[in-house]
């Protein structure tokens, strides 16, 4: 793997996020001008479309609310037909610095997918309560099974080499809490390489955030179901996309 | 039993079977949604020309009241059916996400291809 440089593409899940993308594309086309970047927008109504095209980006418009797993897997597909052989996911409401974008990438040749993760050392973002509590055991679990050290799982900072890019153009869990536990257990079961990669999360530019703190309570039994089936359903080969390559 | 309550079991389960019959004619209904209703509806068929059979029957599983039998067996198909609904509505679910997603990839395929024939065009739908 690391004898042929990779052709990484940086994927942005966007639903109604036309605030903060613009100055994100911005961003990244200032800070990393030799990487090409994909904007998936999830059914946006607002003017996300027309914000990414404006900057040239090339647009994956979905007709109606996938989640960021459907928007994800569109992702992958399209880096899969188009020859790039890494996937970087950035969350499209700024929250993640595009500047850690080259580290993730770097450190794919180590493992074949790296998370970019909170708590790790690196920023000040914190998370209180059940919900901090949650994504501590969730963490550690999901840990385990990759047998690799993860302080923050449900991160959505993350890098994909090669093989995840096939894997998960395959099938990438659309439910909620699928795109990070279970695609992580997927990954890990099918033999991947998982570690993470400390990263400073910033405030974000704007949007609304998803995760309403009122909902922390509920997080955690619904990742421990998301942990637990993905646990007994059957394992995912990559055999089949290794012999088409 | 009155034999006015007899008639109207009878015609209560004709009715129904019929009705299942007659959506498979037309092909309102697929043969694999059918079966359960098909079952539900012969069953009461049977139940209410011979109801002596539910009394039968529920004397042999032991059932105090023959009601509570048909109450029973009634809810448990109920239950199967939706059960067969929710995971076939899962399935179209996932259906309909792989199409989206393809649909959007093709239209990324076919915007590339317009722009290379006519590069000043308008596109339609990049604007809307």
């Amino acid at each position: 793997m690391p004898s042929t440089p990779l052709r990484p593409l940086i994927v942005l899940p966007a639903y109604n996020e036309e605030q903060a993308l613009g100055p994100l594309l911005d961003e990244i086309s200032e800070a990393l001008p030799a990487l090409d970047c994909l904007v998936v927008s999830d059914g946006s109504s607002d003017g996300t479309v027309a914000i990414a095209r404006s900057r040239g980006v090339v647009v994956v418009d979905l007709p109606f609310n996938l989640g960021v797993g459907g928007a994800m897997r569109a992702g992958f597909r399209y880096a899969l037909r188009n020859g790039y052989t890494a996937v970087v996911q950035v969350d499209a409401d700024g929250q993640h610095d595009p500047r850690d974008v080259p580290r993730l990438v770097a450190d794919l040749d180590r493992a074949d997918i790296v998370i970019g993760a909170r708590f790790a050392g690196a920023g000040e973002y914190s998370a209180r309560g059940p919900r901090r509590w949650a994504m501590k055991v969730l963490a550690s679990v999901i840990g385990r099974i990759a047998r690799t050290k993860l302080t923050d799982a449900t991160s959505g900072f993350k890098a994909s080499g090669p093989k995840a890019v096939r894997l998960f153009a395959e099938m990438y869990p659309a439910e909620y809490l699928g795109d990070t536990v279970e695609a992580l257990v997927i990954a890990a079961r099918a033999g991947l390489r998982i570690r993470q990669s400390p990263v400073a999360m910033r405030d974000r530019q704007g949007g609304v955030p998803s995760h309403h703190p009122v909902r922390a309570a509920a997080y955690l039994a619904r990742a421990s179901m998301a942990l637990i089936f993905a646990m007994t359903r059957s394992k995912v080969e990559l055999t089949k996309a290794e012999v088409a390559q | 039993m009155s034999t006015m309550t007899y008639l109207l079991s009878v015609a209560a389960a004709v009715i129904a079977l019929f009705s299942v019959i007659e959506l498979l004619r037309r092909r309102r209904l697929r043969e694999r949604h059918a079966i359960w209703w098909i079952l539900a509806a012969t069953l009461a068929l049977v139940a209410a020309l011979f109801p002596a059979s539910v009394a039968w029957l529920a004397a042999v599983v032991g059932v105090g009241l023959p009601s509570n039998l048909v109450f029973f067996v009634s809810i448990v198909l109920l239950f199967l059916v939706n059960l067969q609904h929710s995971a076939e509505l899962t399935d179209l679910e996932d259906k309909t996400r792989t199409l989206a997603e393809e649909s959007a990839l093709q239209k990324v395929r076919l915007e590339r291809l317009e722009e290379r024939i006519d590069p000043k065009r308008d596109r339609p739908d990049a604007q809307p």
